[in-house]
């Protein structure tokens, strides 16, 4: 059974939205750290690290979860996808991340990467929430600047778009 | 705020588990989802030694159902329980409580079992377990041992489970025919800690009321099924002073006594309302 002492440092490699990237971290480097830190992939923030602000959320095989609750050693082999993997190669804008521009849902914009991918997930599981359970879903994410209404309303933007087919 | 040094070991079976469980004893934690116990890693409350990582055994990622419970296994997370498309029918009060547990990004890496494991006084699915007289699955390398929901939970923080047992699995029993559940809860946010949360159970012959967030632990108690008007609100507040409610910097304890009697008529009548 594998056993990585205290300290030592181990390599580890996962694909990250799409390319493998590999570096070392001892046992205790959270997924967050290693990212910013070893991969240089700074998209991903880093507000609490106990899991309440949201702003280090990405995708895990799929699934949205906080990087600063996952040790970078658990993702060995695994998929992970941060905000990075939104915005085409040539800068255009995903359509969520398009609409939070037009609405003023971000200001310093420093929630916003962990906020799109909770909702990459959150709107493929729902594809038509309503506005409560979209500021529900937003329960799990703290942003200082806009008082919410704007990303609440690029939310709902989208959700309504991809209902009339316009998608 | 990043956790001291630990060793990390990613047993393949449970046996492997359990045998370094043995020789570490209380050095050692059992990660599972880490919701709960990475943030307190983070905050160096907790400084183990040895870590030994669960989360991918597949042998204890399972929800099924089997005589009469829906058993999970240690590894089964929070959002795989509320994606179970049989929990609806099968467990009506789980599937109310669990949008209060955390948020849907924890509930996609966070455990029951390991809910069940940090014994909050305010969690949601303690409450649960105590309203359902669930039970837990315990096993060390020398024993295995089920515990019924109200031996479990000590106090705060506090379980029956020795330094060297690790939770394997957890019991619901399923819901009976006939007998309605509800559940509700007062947070100052979706997702945050309950100042009061209620559970209820309205079955043909009986009531039983749970209450969570306010005492050391999940408390419990039955009652008539025809406690109705003024006796109904006597019996919640009687319930509301016996669980010694503390101030805190949430809620004096003077709001959550308010909070147990109104949460606990609204909760009653509508378990009353679906078993109707
Ligand atoms: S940094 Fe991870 S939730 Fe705040
Ligand atoms: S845009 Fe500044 S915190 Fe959300």
């Amino acid at each position: 059974m594998p056993r990585l002492k205290a300290g030592e440092l181990s390599r580890i490699s996962f694909e990250l939205n799409g390319r493998t990237v590999s570096g070392y971290a001892e046992p205790r480097m959270l997924l967050a750290d290693f990212l910013r830190h070893e991969v240089g992939a700074t998209g991903t923030h880093v507000g609490c690290e106990h899991g309440v602000c949201g702003a280090c959320t990405l995708r895990l095989d799929g699934a949205a979860i906080r990087s600063c609750l996952t040790f970078a050693v658990q993702t060995n082999g695994r998929h992970v996808e941060t905000v990075e993997c939104l915005a085409a190669e040539d800068g255009t804008l995903s359509r969520l991340q398009a609409a939070f521009r037009r609405h003023h849902a971000l200001q310093c914009g420093f929630c916003t990467p962990g906020i799109l991918m909770s909702l990459e997930d959150f709107l493929g599981r729902h594809p038509s929430p309503g506005e409560q359970e979209v500021r529900e879903m937003l329960s799990g994410h703290l942003c200082r600047c806009t008082g919410y209404s704007g990303i609440v309303r690029a939310v709902m933007e989208v959700v309504a778009e991809s209902e009339s087919g316009d998608a | 705020m990043k956790p001291a040094p630990f060793d990390f070991v990613s047993p393949d079976s449970l046996e492997e588990a359990l045998a370094v469980l043995a020789e570490t004893g209380e050095d050692a934690r059992i990660l599972a989802g880490g919701q709960t116990l990475t943030p307190m890693l983070n905050m160096r409350l907790v400084e183990p030694a040895v870590l030994i990582d669960i989360s991918r055994l597949q042998t204890l990622d399972y929800v099924r159902r089997e005589n009469g419970h829906i058993e999970l296994g240690a590894a089964a997370t929070q959002a795989a329980l509320e994606a179970w498309p049989d929990l609806p029918a099968c467990a009506p009060l789980l599937a109310q409580a669990l949008p209060h547990v955390g948020h849907f990004q924890t509930r996609n890496r966070g455990t029951v079992c390991g809910s069940l494991a940090f014994a909050d006084p305010s969690a949601e699915l303690p409450l649960c377990l105590a309203l359902l007289e669930g039970e837990v699955v315990l096993q060390s390398s020398a024993r295995r041992r089920v515990v019924k929901a109200a031996d479990f939970q000590l106090g705060m923080l506090s379980t029956a489970r020795e330094s060297d047992e690790m939770i394997i699995a957890a019991r619901f029993p399923v819901a009976e025919a006939g007998t309605g559940y509800a559940f509700t809860e007062m947070a100052l946010r979706h997702g945050d800690f309950a100042l009061a949360a209620m559970a209820v159970m309205a079955r043909k012959g009986s009531l039983r009321i749970a209450v969570g967030g306010v005492a050391d632990r999940p408390v419990a108690r039955d009652y008539p099924a025809d406690l109705g008007g003024d006796a109904l609100d006597d019996a919640l507040n009687d319930l509301a002073w016996d669980l010694a409610a503390a101030d805190d910097h949430h809620a004096t304890a003077r709001y959550r006594r308010e909070l147990v009697r109104r949460l606990g008529r609204k909760t009653v009548e509508e378990a009353l309302a679906c078993r109707a």
